[in-house]
């Protein structure tokens, strides 16, 4: 360790250290990659918070979904929120009463008589009554409305998702589009829950507090304004601050925590290197930076506070040296009475004005959210034109007709009915692509599979090899030429029975949080459990699977971490060969297992590629050596062709593939 | 482990002391200045006195500001003294964490420390500040209100502690119901995450098999649950505000009468009877504010033990007191070393090696045969339970840790690059290396494809190195560990990603670095064909060495290998 330290004490202190130029250095990146996601979740997309034109239509968007469903109880919970704010205010007012109008006469009497007072008490003790059932019953309903609400965008946000292509998800990042699930959703749960319903029942208050004071004194009410004003705007100003601080202190945190992943998750890398000591110096600049932005943020979040109730507290001050003076001074004509329940009500003015101006910010912060929900829901889905489906059939002498169930036998129906037998076969013409503009990927690729044949692709990374076999379920849409499919352009065929008819094993084995069981069946729901374990066996998953605690109904993770790699590899196939599709797509993984899992892996690929259409992506010489064709790509062509014997011949990049030999060097 | 994190607080253990000092501050105040709010209206406005008007008047305002004044400050010193404390806890963490062994990683897996590290630390903080400001607050509150309820008139004062109790059952009935199903929504949450997210991982497996339908079902019945939970939570806690309003009403009411009496009798004016309905509301308030922070600290405290997990768990792996820093030489020696990790079977037993310095070293075994175990034991990631192992002649034990480490260079299995750019991740390697001993590790380890990147060194890796292919990334891993110059370079299957070709050349270059021992664990006997010496590991003990001719002739396991990849080569990501 002292060696490492003292270098670090040696290095040059000129400007910054490397540690901190290091973070300067990811903070700029960061910056510089995403200007729109920097403290995702939560605060506003500019500096200030505020209200503007951008976030009017979000707030009508997000009222509209009250108006589906729930805007009755909406309607009513407003009213009960006035009717709440009204007795509240009436049940304040009436202990000046008491003792003005019934305690005072009380003692003038002779005979102290009580009974008006228990009359007004129970009046009271009534209303107070009504005031505690009207907060329940608005307690349930903003429960029902807010809840309902989130649940409903929640379902429109993960169907809206499953309609989305392939692009979006390569061009969002992950996490990305989990926060919108999470903080953003999270957010509005909360402005409709809190922030909505506060709001509201504060204005209420305002407004009747305000003409009960109007009607009491004209310029006491001027006074008060007067201070209403500066608390609106310092509350706003410190509000702003706060959020402004909660905004850096996020980002502060991202940048932290980002750090603290990457080194977690690489901590052995990180003592492999020696690298302990930078890492802590690194942290440690992130670590203040972090403190410092936290300390400000809480300082500017619970200052609000005491300054506020405060500010109130010189207000009722200002308000009753003034009123006494106007009273005494006989201007105004105002009671002394009058006064005192002026000054009452004052007070209970300052709160709702306060906490107007604090749900400002989060409301605002919260409408950030919800234009980023809106935005995931305004995605173009994707395109699905076709008009041809996959529909199970039955030769009877020589002619096809449909089935209801399924025969094992498919057929393409067309929109005229016509019935065109699945087959498998698959032709490439002229196809061109690219994912964003100006950076085509494929370039011409023409090729053909007869039913039954099996196509493997060589090439590089980045050569284009996996982008072929997406374009064939359409994940992406062509930008030029054809993909016929039994002689059907596969535009003019729905997706669903398009992929339907399509296996998949991809290279990433991606398992569901679930049985075994219910993992294998993800490729035909409808697959009996002698299916299941007829796929199993077929892809050599059966044995390592009966041996596992539970047999099939062993419940692993969405990431497999109970299996070895190789293991989740053989799941996967065994989820394609559930599906029995006529035309496979395989991936072939790279990663390293030992040499007994990659023979049954292999054993598995040819177990289920026999009889089909087969496009694969190789990796291994034993799958091309009995590949009908075999297409090499480069750089988006297809720069050699044939089988192996042919290209060995040609002495080509196949060749110097094959040997590990430059051959033309 | 209260212990352990209040000794976290400690240069802002002042700010700490301080805060509820200024609270208490805030709270005298904040109960005084309703009791002068009431003696303005009855001595001044309402006996039309203007000279005690302003008297009084004077008196709240200053109260007001020296209450402002208490309440700002304590707001700085509460939130100097949570951050700072959550700071130091944050650091004294990672700290603990670096000086971590392999074993105590494994024993406290990566993603949870992570968690501990941040939400963890979060909710302490939080809990932190909160006590602070509020737990002298609250029951300060309820005293000084209780107390005065107390002066103004002892016959009333029973009106609280009639309504106290009937309050506080009311919310414990309220909390503890909640509380369950709350604690069912965060599983409920984890879970409507868990399908999000394994969903997007997997959009293309749920596009394939045309699955959405059925994902929007699930989604769906966990939606509902989460709805459900929520309803039934928020259903019991709809209670909470109508018990408050109804016992606070209530005893309002009660007062009004009883003390209309009072008042009619000459033992109380009606000043104090709006001050002592004021301080009634105050000792109610409070409650129910103590009852809020008894609920956050519940809750974090799950997280203070996850983080006093961190603290307790000791480092394994130190360095000994007087400690060799010289590494004479790459010769690594086992004898009879045994090792297993914590407290499992062994998975290595009788292993006697012995490695010339320099030389070529090859290891083949399959999945669960030790390979990795073993190799981990030169730089020490882990302590063999039984046996030497010997570098350079002298015990690992013996040596200092990082001029050892710095001298044995691993390339581990689970390559990690670090998001910076190309020269930073070299810079891991060795510090001072300048740029042109980079491009000679990045050529000697065929990452020359570094040229074409845009900015060639100044490249920016994403986190995890997600914008490389996997084969890239080994290459580049394996020249942050050549740029170290290390006299023992470990590859753990570290060029499984890279084409055969390619590989051949990695192999080429490193036999030519003559004075560097090189450990090669492979999957591939052609990795290892061309070695000096080639292990074979079986279940943890070593089956046979030799050279690639040796074994083919004696080894059965070697042969058998050989024969079922000797069918051909393969396309693995051909540069």
């Amino acid at each position: 360790m002292s060696l490492t330290k003292e270098r670090i004490g040696a290095a040059p202190q000129a400007g910054m250290s490397r540690a901190e130029q290091n973070v300067e250095k990811r903070r700029l990146r960061g910056k510089a990659k995403a200007p729109e996601m920097r403290g995702r979740g939560r605060g506003a997309a500019g500096g200030r918070v505020r209200l503007n034109a951008d976030t009017i239509p979000i707030l009508k968007r997000l009222f509209a979904y009250l108006g589906s469903g729930y805007m009755g109880m909406f309607v009513l919970a407003v009213v009960l929120m006035a009717v709440d704010a009204l007795l509240t205010v009436r049940i304040t007012l009436f202990i000046r009463e008491l003792i003005d109008e019934y305690i005072k006469p009380i003692l003038l009497m002779d005979q102290p008589y009580f009974g008006d007072l228990l009359k007004a008490l129970i009046r009271t003790g009534i209303m107070a009554f009504f005031v505690a059932v009207t907060v329940f019953t608005n307690a349930l309903l903003m429960r029902k409305i807010s809840q309902g609400v989130i649940r409903k965008i929640r379902l429109e946000m993960f169907s809206k998702l499953q309609k989305l292509p392939v692009s979006y998800f390569d061009t969002h990042p992950y996490g990305d589009i989990m926060s919108r699930f999470t903080n953003d959703v999270d957010s509005m749960r909360q402005v409709l829950s809190q922030s909505i319903p506060q709001v509201l029942s504060s204005v209420v208050t305002i407004i009747s507090v305000f003409v009960a004071m109007i009607s009491l004194s004209l310029p006491l009410t001027g006074i008060v304004m007067v201070f209403v004003v500066l608390t609106y705007f310092l509350a706003i100003a410190i509000g702003g601050k706060s959020a402004a601080f909660f905004k850096q202190r996020q980002s502060a945190l991202g940048e932290m925590n980002a750090f603290i992943e990457e080194t977690m998750n690489g901590q052995k890398a990180v003592k492999v290197f020696c690298h302990e000591d930078e890492a802590e110096a690194e942290f440690g600049i992130l670590n203040r930076t972090l403190r410092e932005k936290t300390t400000s943020a809480n300082i500017y979040g619970s200052i609000i506070g005491p300054v506020m109730a405060n500010l109130g507290n010189v207000q009722y001050v200002v308000v009753a040296v003034f009123g006494g003076w106007l009273a005494i001074s006989g201007r105004a004509g105002l009671s002394l009475g009058d006064i005192a329940a002026f000054l009452t009500l004052s007070r209970s003015f300052n709160r709702p004005v306060s906490q107007i101006s604090q749900q400002i910010n989060s409301v605002v912060m919260a409408l950030a959210g919800a234009g980023r929900v809106f935005a995931l829901m305004d995605e173009k889905p994707e395109i699905d034109e076709g008009q041809t489906v996959l529909v199970p059939v039955e030769e009877k002498d020589g002619a096809l007709s449909e089935c209801t169930s399924r025969t094992g036998s498919w057929a393409w129906k067309k929109a005229d009915g016509e019935l065109i037998p699945l087959r498998g076969d698959v032709r490439f013409e002229d196809v061109d692509f690219s994912y964003v503009p100006d950076k085509q990927i494929l370039y011409d690729i023409k090729l053909y599979a007869k039913p039954g044949q099996k196509i493997a692709f060589v090439g590089s990374t980045g050569a284009g090899k996996t982008t072929i076999t997406n374009l064939l379920n359409r994940f992406y849409e062509l930008q030029d030429g054809r993909i016929l499919y039994d002689g059907l352009d596969i535009k003019d065929i729905k997706k669903d029975d398009l992929r339907r008819s399509l296996g998949m094993v991809l290279q990433d084995v991606n398992l569901f949080t679930g049985t075994i069981a219910d993992n294998i069946r993800y490729g035909r729901p409808d697959a009996t459990d002698e299916e299941v374990v007829a796929a199993a066996k077929l892809a050599n998953a059966h044995s390592f699977i009966e041996k596992l605690p539970e047999g099939y109904d062993t419940v692993i993770s969405g990431t497999g971490s109970q299996l070895s790699q190789g293991q989740c590899q053989l799941l996967s196939i065994a989820r394609c060969a559930v599906a029995d599709p006529p035309v496979m797509i395989l991936d072939e993984a790279t990663s390293s297992v030992d040499t007994r899992t990659e023979s049954l892996i292999q054993s598995a690929m040819d177990g289920i590629m026999g009889g089909r259409t087969t496009l694969v992506i190789a990796h291994r010489l034993s799958t091309v050596m009995n590949a009908n064709a075999i297409m090499v790509l480069e750089n988006g062509h297809i720069i050699e062709r044939g089988d192996h014997d042919d290209l060995l011949e040609q002495k080509g990049r196949y060749y110097q593939l094959y040997t590990g030999n430059a051959a033309s060097e | 482990m209260i212990k352990k994190l209040a000794s976290c607080i400690r240069e802002y253990r002042w700010f700490a002391a301080v805060t509820p000092l200024l609270m208490l501050g805030e709270v005298y105040f904040e109960i005084m200045i309703p009791y002068y709010m009431a003696d303005l209206i009855d001595l001044g406005i309402e006996a039309g006195n203007m000279a005690e008007i302003e008297s009084i008047g004077l008196r709240l305002a200053v109260m007001a500001v020296c209450s402002m004044a208490c309440g700002s400050l304590a707001a700085v010193t509460a939130a100097r003294a949570s951050a700072g404390f959550a700071s130091n806890l944050r650091s004294d963490m990672f700290s603990r964490i670096q000086r971590f062994s392999f074993a105590n990683i494994d024993h406290i897996s990566g993603s949870g420390l992570v968690t501990r590290l941040t939400t963890d630390v979060t909710n302490v903080q939080m809990a932190f500040g909160m006590l602070l400001r509020m737990a002298f607050r609250a029951p300060a509150t309820m005293i000084f209100a209780g107390m005065m309820v107390y002066r103004i008139n002892r016959q009333l004062a029973g009106v609280i502690l009639a309504a106290l109790p009937v309050l506080a059952v009311g919310m414990v009935l309220i909390i503890t119901g909640a509380f369950k199903w709350f604690r069912r929504m965060f599983d409920l949450y984890d879970k409507l995450n868990s399908v999000v997210q394994e969903n997007i991982r997997g959009i293309k497996v749920v596009k394939a098999f045309v699955r959405e339908r059925d994902e929007i079902g699930k989604f769906t019945g966990v939606a509902n649950d989460v709805y459900n939970t929520n309803m039934k939570a928020e259903t019991i806690m709809a209670f909470m505000s109508p018990l408050m309003n109804t016992v606070l009403y209530g005893c309002m009411l009660v007062i009004s009468w009883l003390g209309a009496k009072l008042i009619v009798s000459g033992a109380l004016t009606t000043g104090l009877l709006m001050s002592f309905i004021n301080y009634v509301m105050q000792v109610l308030m409070s409650l129910m504010m103590l009852s809020g922070i008894i609920v956050m600290i519940t809750m974090s405290g799950a997280a203070a033990k996850r983080i006093a997990e961190v603290f307790d768990e000791v480092p394994e792996i130190v360095d000994c007191e007087d400690p060799v820093f010289e590494i004479a030489d790459g010769s690594v020696r086992f004898e009879d070393v045994s090792f297993g990790y914590g407290s499992g079977a062994d998975c290595l037993s009788d292993i006697n090696l012995d490695i010339p310095a320099g030389s070529t070293v090859g290891i083949i075994g399959g999945t669960g045969s030790g390979k990795t175990s073993l190799v981990q034991l030169i730089p020490r990631l882990y302590d063999a339970r039984s046996g030497r192992v010997l570098v350079g002649g002298t015990d690992v034990r013996e040596l200092d840790l990082t001029a050892l480490r710095k001298s044995a260079a691993m390339v581990l299995q689970k390559n990690v690059l670090f998001s910076g750019t190309v020269e930073d991740n070299l810079r891991w390697g060795r510090e001072d290396a300048t740029e042109e001993e980079m491009w000679e590790a990045l050529d000697a380890a065929q990452a020359g494809f570094v040229r074409g990147f845009e900015g060639g060194l100044d490249y920016w890796i994403e986190q995890g190195g997600g914008n490389v292919s996997g084969g890239q990334r080994q290459r580049l891993c394996i020249a942050r560990a050549l740029i170290a110059q290390p006299k023992i370079l470990i590859l753990d299957d570290s060029t499984s990603a890279v084409d055969t070709h390619t590989e051949s050349l990695i192999r080429e270059k490193l036999s030519s670095l003559s004075g560097m021992t090189k450990i090669i664990i492979a999957q591939r006997i052609s990795s290892v064909q061309d070695a000096d010496m080639i292990v074979v590991l079986d279940d943890g003990k070593i089956n046979g060495v030799g050279t690639h001719e040796e074994l083919l002739a004696g080894n059965e396991i070697y042969r058998e290998v050989y024969e079922s990849q000797n069918k051909g080569g393969d396309f693995d990501e051909p540069h």
